[in-house]
């Protein structure tokens, strides 16, 4: 079996395996045909497994998201990014659930991806193949059955992570008895296929980037990944939620100056956000997480002859109990993306729950403080 | 609320007459009392669409499977024959298109049940007639201004309705209060009807 670092048995295996990681003892194979080897994946876990091994979580986290679900982040310090929903006595109760959240294919806070040294010695950098969201996931099913879960009571995920969780349920349909997905789609909107692209190509039209191999030259393209970071910011708020937060206030000035500075809050705002993104975050990353987005489509491949797919078909055979949240103020994953997998699951058979709660944050509004939320997650795990 | 809680009078009847094992669909199934009745009673596998998040989130909470959505608009999207039961229990006079929507739960359900207040009461009659004004009842509490009641209709209007279609009877409850009472003066003397009916031609 894989080399576990961080693995202990089940009696001795501490509350939380922090920082851990797992080598991967076989080949990655991937849906763009190439095999990845050596791949190392990334994790936290929270919580024990129990003896019937039947209350083990899968989180899985968003586009620019970690494994640091619950415990500070080690570059930022900030808090989990959802240290609010995960830990004793919350909705994901670490006393009851065995919480595993492993960091994506492609990511850069220590599994494989871009940055990681190939085979060879050398970074990946534009070498590193194109990955999908169903790869992200391939990852995730070897790293549970290292850890000895073969069946998860639930898989929960929001945004990019509402995808992983929707291909887990339709390519892995054994693994997971629940599945919640928040703000997310099944198949990415053109609107948002669109955006992302514009972040990428601001990312490769940096210099810095250097057709990609800037890993080890000691220039990256923050620039570039700054804008992209903004723009993407942008479409994690709502109208209402700026014109809350900032409004047309002017930063750190009685009028307007004349100049490109920061004249407004929120140019202010934007400009802080996009450069300590920077600091987290690799720009390679960037491009190959977002792409895997992009390419995003549970139907593809379930469809008659010429016709696309039909999500409906995808859905034949899965035998998980669904769960769908939508928020009123998400424009990026709007509420008409999760009825329609509501629609297909219905169309399928399968059991399945749809709700669109009331919240002002936008698409981040699942990452926030939304208590009718708290409310359905800790229902939907209730029995 | 716990599913051994006393379901209301008419869906006390629906509960008793659904098949053991049925699959059913629970249309404006408020908080899931009549699935989880139906689960935990009758081992059916139970269904809902409501219109209310806060409805649908407490179904969550009891391990029940419910989608937000609208009688008028959403049951389109379910494929024929895929229930053995579609229910619409007090839901069918708030709808835009009363008929539109009976179509859809035939087309869905192989058989429906459908409970609706009785306008035609005596006491609605009375207050009607003494007052001059929309009733305001036990079992029509809110004015007409406000009312989610917009297609009022009675015992004898709905089984015009069914005959007129071809839509066969198979069952008629008659309420008066939680008393079960006769066909033949229904008209007069329900206040709640429900109804067991089977597509034409099946």
């Amino acid at each position: 079996m894989s080399d576990i670092s961080a693995i202990l048995p089940i009696e001795t295996n501490p509350l939380h395996a922090i920082g851990a990681t797992l080598d991967l003892d076989q080949p990655l194979e991937l849906d763009g045909g190439q095999v990845l080897h050596g791949v190392r994946v990334a994790y936290e876990t929270y919580g024990r497994l129990n003896e019937a091994r039947d209350n083990a979580i899968l989180i899985c986290h968003a586009t620019t998201g970690d494994q640091h679900v619950a415990t500070p982040h080690p570059i930022t310090g900030k808090p989990g990014w959802w240290s609010r929903m995960v830990g004793p006595g919350l909705p994901i109760d670490t006393d009851r659930f065995y919480v595993i959240c492993p960091n994506v294919l492609g990511s850069c806070m220590g599994t494989t991806g871009p940055g990681s040294l190939a085979p060879d010695g050398q970074p990946y950098g534009p070498r590193f193949p194109v990955i999908t969201i169903r790869d992200m996931v391939r990852a995730h099913v070897l790293l549970l059955n290292a850890l000895g879960v073969d069946s998860l009571f639930a898989v929960i995920g929001g945004s990019m992570g509402g995808m992983q969780a929707l291909s887990l349920s339709v390519n892995w349909p054994d693994m997971a008895k629940r599945v919640l997905v928040l703000a997310s789609t099944a198949a990415m909107p053109v609107q948002n296929i669109a955006f992302q692209e514009l972040g990428r190509q601001a990312i490769m039209a940096d210099p810095h980037w250097q057709g990609g191999a800037y890993h080890g030259t000691g220039s990256s393209p923050d620039a570039g990944l700054a804008v992209a970071r903004m723009a993407a910011h942008i479409t994690y708020l709502s109208e209402a939620s700026l014109s809350e937060k900032f409004g047309r206030r002017l930063q750190n000035r009685d009028a307007k100056s004349f100049g490109f500075g920061a004249d407004f809050q929120v140019e202010s705002y934007l400009r802080y956000q996009g450069e300590s993104f920077t600091g987290r975050f690799d720009a390679n990353s960037y491009l190959y997480i977002t792409k895997a987005m992009s390419y995003f489509d549970l139907a593809e491949g379930h469809g008659e002859d010429d016709h696309p797919g039909r999500l409906a078909e995808a859905f034949k055979g899965v035998h998980s109990r669904f769960c769908l949240v939508s928020f009123d103020t998400d424009w990026l994953y709007p509420t008409s993306e999760s009825r329609s997998i509501a629609h297909a699951l219905n169309a399928a058979g399968a059991a399945v729950s749809f709700m669109e709660l009331s919240a002002p944050f936008g698409h981040d509004s699942f990452l926030l403080d939304v208590p009718a939320l708290d409310r359905v997650i800790e229902g939907f795990l209730l029995r | 609320m716990s599913s051994s809680d006393v379901l209301r009078p008419d869906l006390a009847v629906i509960a008793q007459n659904v098949a053991p094992g049925a699959r059913v669909l629970d249309v404006g199934c408020g908080d899931g009392t009549l699935m989880a009745a139906l689960r935990d009673g009758r081992d059916c596998d139970a269904r809902g669409l409501e219109l209310e998040p806060a409805n649908v989130a407490a179904c969550v909470a009891r391990g029940l499977s419910a989608i937000q959505g609208d009688a008028d608009t959403d049951l389109s999207f379910y494929p024929d024959d895929s229930f053995d039961y579609a229910i619409l229990s007090q839901t069918l006079q708030t709808t835009k298109r009363p008929d539109l929507v009976m179509e859809q739960l035939l087309r869905i359900g192989r058989r429906a049940f459908v409970s609706f207040p009785n306008f035609a009461h005596w006491r609605v009659r009375l207050s009607l007639l003494w007052s001059g004004r929309m009733p305001v009842t036990r079992l029509l509490p809110v004015a007409w201004y406000e009312t989610p009641n917009i297609h009022h209709l009675t015992v004898a209007d709905f089984r015009d309705f069914v005959a007129q279609r071809g839509i066969a009877v198979e069952g008629a409850w008659f309420l008066e209060g939680d008393a079960l009472t006769g066909a033949a003066a229904a008209n007069w003397r329900a206040e709640h009807a429900v109804f067991l009916l089977k597509r034409h031609g099946d």
